[in-house]
Order: structure tokens, then sequence, then C-alpha cells
């Protein structure tokens, strides 16, 4: 049984204009010791997603169905205590801008052991220990010593560092990271990419790495959720959505990054921006934006249908199987498809 | 921290300097004859000269205001007053503990109000305490202390007999001959002051408070405490009240040592003899010596409490610690 199943998940929030669907209707699953991607331009529902998981959504304005199953337990009907009790032990999280995401007047020690004496009967001493030794198996240099700095005295990969540090702490079984790399610089990305790979590999921990950068999902990502405007469009395999892309907005995704293989003069773009989730188009939400829209995907809404070719490929969108399996290859330049 | 303190200290003295300069040019300017007034209604042109020549008013103004500084320096004393030949440095010590105890007193109260109705407010918007206090808000905002003093005196003192319509008694040691003493009695007497004298800034903290607490709890550290699994009570304890209440803080120091220099209004509505009702009287004199000595006193208490507030920031804030 997969460690986190998530089964037609929907959360809508109330807002002055009305009411803005913001994931709508997405299913996936997250095994053990596997990293799923969801990818996603801003404001596809990607956030939203893990935040509905995780139970943090505001109460106030956020209303949520469907089933996520965590270890057998449904996160969506738990009880706002029990949730408390998962997250920070059984299900961490860590965010997109470390310069915001830790408090900026209690020191890393403190932080770091709050999240040990929330959910561990130990003395402080103890959870001190734990918070040094945290400090030290995500690479900061003299933990005994930097233990009792605070946040501004760290830069930002080194704050992200400690948010993962905190995350781990109590060895969850899942972590859900929120664009943990997109506030940092690129050396610094591959160096918190490198960190969290090692990480899983020792814990076993299961990860959901949400993103818009598709460079990120190649590096550490088994299989890939793609989101457009609150639902998912194709998911994939890794290998599999670099080289066989089935959908034309994950076309167009590809398409807008450059590769080092690739000789291209200009870059593919998705023309367009993404719709308004307070209103979005009839029939695929994806249809004012693509070049190959037909009278159907005006009226109907595309579901995920497994490719013919592979059962694990799964894809919302009425093309016919020839200009699937032709477009990409005629759009990214042809040569030198495939993951790297 | 040591030439962090240095430099305090000599802005201290600027600013000491500026503030009384300038109290004496707009004395100067003033039209008027304090020399008349301090020799009284019947005095001949020949004592009026007489005592404006004891009182160096005939001096040009630098010379005068070194005078001042020299007297202040060398011998700690703020000068005798024009009009009853009193110590300074004693009207302003008999009326600087009344001013304190209506300043502090009011605060205490003031915070009790508007910490808990702001953090509420915050926490649950548009619910009914939040409507509330947004209509104490602009009631407290918008009404005059000397209209509150007086409905306050009307109902509380006159109508209902509960409280002392005015009045002040000192808190240890009554003088001789004073009609009241001891914690209970001054405790009894400023009830309304304090009331009256915390509306304004009661209402001001409302909103300051809930804006604050209400920012704070966007922050992503916010959701990062959640995330970790905090409950609710500690979220707001240990991470939203502790970040929300720093600017709070700032405030609070300013307000206190700028209400020190004399709370004018509440004072004269109770007839308590502090730093405001004495400034009052002494301007309608001319009695330069005390208005000065009590504008020294104002300033040293803005910049002491602006001191006090930069240590407690530093207490509350790691980030101000190093820098």
């Amino acid at each position: 049984m997969a460690l986190l199943e998530v089964r037609d998940l929907r959360t809508s929030f109330k807002t002055d204009d009305g009411i803005v669907q913001a994931v709508d209707g997405v299913s996936f699953t997250v095994d053990r010791n596997q990293t799923l991607g969801i990818v996603g331009e801003s404001g596809c529902g990607k956030s939203v997603t893990s935040l509905t998981i995780m139970g943090l959504n505001n109460p106030r304005n956020a209303t949520s169905s469907g089933q996520a199953m965590f270890d057998g337990e449904d996160l969506l009907a738990a009880s706002q205590d029990r949730l408390r009790e998962l997250r920070g032990q059984k299900i961490a999280m860590i965010f997109q801008d470390p310069m915001t995401s830790l408090n900026p007047v209690k020191s890393l020690g403190w932080q770091l052991s709050e999240a040990v004496l929330l959910h561990n009967d130990v003395s402080k001493k103890e959870a001190r220990d734990r918070a040094v030794t945290a400090l030290g198996e995500v690479g900061i240099p003299k933990p005994g010593k930097r233990v009792d700095d605070y946040p501004h005295q760290f830069s930002g990969g080194m704050r992200q560092r400690v948010m993962i540090a905190m995350a781990l702490i109590n060895e969850p079984d899942l972590l859900i990271a929120d664009e943990p790399t997109t506030a940092l610089d690129v050396t610094t990305q591959a160096q918190i990419l490198e960190l969290m790979r090692r990480l899983q590999a020792k814990h076993g921990t299961a990860i959901i790495m949400i993103t818009h950068d598709l460079g990120v999902i190649a590096e550490v990502a088994d299989d890939v959720v793609v989101m457009y405007a609150g639902r998912a469009i194709e998911e994939a395999p890794v290998d599999q959505i670099y080289a066989a892309p089935r959908h034309p907005y994950t076309w167009g995704l590809l398409g807008s990054l450059p590769r080092m293989d690739v000789d291209t003069d200009r870059l593919v773009q998705v023309p367009g921006q993404p719709p308004s989730l307070l209103n979005p188009p009839a029939g695929c939400r994806f249809n004012p934006r693509c070049t190959y829209t037909m009278d159907r995907c005006r009226v109907e809404m595309p579901e995920l249908a497994a490719s013919p070719a592979s059962a694990g490929h799964r894809d919302a969108c009425f093309l016919d199987e020839a200009t699937k399996s032709r477009e990409p290859g005629r759009l990214l330049a042809g040569s030198g498809m495939g993951a790297g | 921290m040591a030439r962090y303190l240095v430099r305090r200290v000599l802005w201290a003295l600027f600013l000491f300097l500026a503030v009384t300069v300038v109290t004496y040019v707009i004395f100067f300017v003033t039209p008027a004859d304090p020399a008349r007034l301090a020799a009284g209604q019947g005095a001949t042109p020949e004592q009026v000269q007489e005592v404006a020549e004891k009182l160096h008013l005939n001096d040009p103004l630098w010379k005068q205001y070194g005078l001042f500084l020299k007297q202040l320096v060398v011998e700690q004393s703020l000068g005798e007053s024009f009009v009853n030949r009193r110590d300074v440095n004693d009207i302003v010590l008999a009326a600087a503990p009344v001013t304190a105890s209506l300043v502090f007193g009011g605060a205490v109260f003031w915070l009790l109000l508007s910490l808990p109705v702001g953090i509420i407010s915050a926490i649950r918007p548009r619910s009914l305490i939040d409507r509330a206090g947004m209509v104490f808000v602009l009631v407290g905002v918008s009404a005059h202390p000397v209209w509150i003093g007086l409905i306050f005196a009307y109902f509380f003192g006159y109508k209902w007999g509960l409280t002392p319509i005015t009045g002040y008694c000192d808190f240890i040691n009554p003088s001789l001959g004073a009609q009241c003493g001891g914690p209970v009695q001054w405790a009894y007497h400023m009830i309304l002051p304090w009331l009256t004298f915390m509306i304004l800034f009661a209402a001001l903290y409302v909103r300051l408070i809930r804006a604050n607490v209400m920012e704070t709890m966007n922050e992503d550290y916010v959701r990062t405490a959640r995330a970790k699994g905090a409950p609710e009570g500690q979220v707001m304890r240990s991470h939203i009240l502790r970040n929300s209440l720093l600017p709070v803080i700032t405030i609070l120091g300013m307000d206190i040592g700028l209400a020190l220099g004399g709370a004018i209004f509440t004072e004269s509505i109770y007839s308590l003899p502090g730093l405001g009702r004495q400034i009052l009287v002494s301007y309608e004199n001319f009695d330069l010596p005390v208005i000065l000595g009590i504008t020294v006193f104002a300033t040293v208490c803005i910049i002491v409490f602006n001191l006090v507030v930069d240590i407690v920031y530093a207490w509350f804030d790691p980030r101000i610690r190093l820098s």
C-alpha cells in the first residue's frame, strides 16, 4: 500500500469576489523512498494541494473534499488535534522562502527544540542535543556553537538547511517540499537537492517535491504530476515526461526550458495567461491557450486516461494518438529527447 | 554597546540644547512683560525696573541662556520662579510624581484593555468583539479628553457618587495638613483620571495591536510553526505575539515619555497638581524658569524613555543586539 494516496482532492476558497476552485480533482500516490514531483505554473494549485494535505488551509475560508489516505488514515477526515499530532512528526514540510520561514526572534536551537518537544516526551537538554545533531546532519559547520544563533546570522542556503533539519528532526515518513530551491541561487539549489536526496536515502522518507522548475524535477523526482488550473493534466514516471510528453501544456513547459543538449534558436513559449480560477474556461481549462484546440475541447472536460503505450502514463487531452506522439518531437527540436 | 551609549548621550545633549534654546526664543519673542507681572499690580516703573534687573531680564538673550545653563550645570538648579521665588527643582519634583502616577497607571489600564481586545479582534476579524472594538476605537480617537473627563466626573463622581470628582492624594508620606493619603486613597482618587487619560491611547493601541497581530499571523514562520504541529496557543504566544508586539514597545516608550511632560487636559479637569497643570499656570504668569524647568524635565523623560525602548527592543529582537 502506498504511504500517501490522494484521491479526487478538491479545495475551494471563499473570497470577496466569489468561490475560487484552487484544486479541482487531483489524485496521486507517493511511496516510501520515492519522490513525487508536482509541477506547474504559479497559481495552478500545487501549493494549495500540499497545504490541504497538511490541514494548513485557513478553515475560515477553505473547504476541501476527497481523500488523502496517509498510512491508512484519511487526513481530510481527521480532527485538528490528530492533524497537529501528525504534522511535524509523521508529515513535515519545508517552504519556498527560507529567509522568512524561520522566526526571527527565536534562536535556531529553540525552534528546532520546539519541533522535538512538541512530539516527544524528552527533556529540554535532550531536545537541544537532537537539534545539534540535526544541524550537523544537514551540513551546518560547528553545530554545537551555531545552535544558539539566530536566523539573521545565516545565509539563505544555510537557512534552508536549517528548515530541512527542522522538518526531518522527528524522522517523518513524508516530507512535502514546496519550492524548496526557488529562492536560492543555482549552486545552492544543487546542494540542497543533493542534501535532500542523501537524507531520503538514509531515512527512506517519501518526498513530494512541488516546483515550477522542470530542471529540479529531472534531478530528484521518480514520478511527475503536471498541474494546470487546479487539475492534474498529465502524470508519468519522470523519464517518460521528458521522453514522450503527451499533453500540449507539458510540451509548452518543456519547450520553455533551455536545454544543453538541443540547439534551438528560440524557446517555445505557452502563449497567454493562466486562467482565473474564479471563473475557469468551460471544457478543457487549457483550451484558450492551446494551439490544438478542437470544438470538443471547449465544451467537454477531458479526464486523465492511460496512454496505450504505458499504463503508468496518463494525460487529459482529446488529441489523437498520432498528434500526441508526433508533435513533441517536432516542437522540441526532435533530437536529444529523453531524460538527461 | 559602549560606543552606542556614547552616541546616544551626545545626541541627547544636542537635543537638550536645541529644546531649551527654542523655548528661550519663543519666550522672548512673545510680547509680554514678566518683570511687571513679577513685581505685582501696584508696582511703580522703578520697582519693575529693579525686578527686571534682579531677574537678569535686561541682559541680552544669549547671556540669559548662558546663565541658565551655568546654573543648571554648576548648581544643578533650574533657578527660582519669577512669581513666587520658589525653587523650580522643588516645583518640578512635587508635580512629577502626580503626572507619573497618572501616566504609568493609565498605561497599565490602556494595555490591559487594548492587548486582549486587539488580539481577539485580529484572530476573529468581523466578530462581535472586533466590531465593538472598532466602535470603541472610533469613539476613543474622536472624543476629546476634556469632554470624556467631564462626562465621567458628572456620572461617576457627581450623579452616582462612586468616585471623588477632583483632587489628588499622595501615595506615600502625605504632606502635613493633607486631607487624605496612602495607596488606597491614591488609587481611589486616580480612577477617573486614569480612565479619562487612557481612552485615547487604548483606542489607538487596539488598532495598532490588531493590525500588527493580523500582519504577523500571515508570516511564513507562523505557517512553519503550525507545520511543526504547534497548537494554536503556542503559535500565538511564541511566534505571533513576540513579533507583533515589537512595534508596540517602541510606541509605548515614546508615548509614556511624551506624556510624562504633562497630561494637561486630564490634570486640569481633575485638578491634579501635576506638571501639565503647573505649566498652564506658569504660562499664564510668564514664569520662564518654571516653564523651562518642566521643559527640561519633559525632554529628559523623552530621551530616557527612548533609551529604555532601545534597550528593551534589543532584548526582544536579536537582530538589533549585534548590529
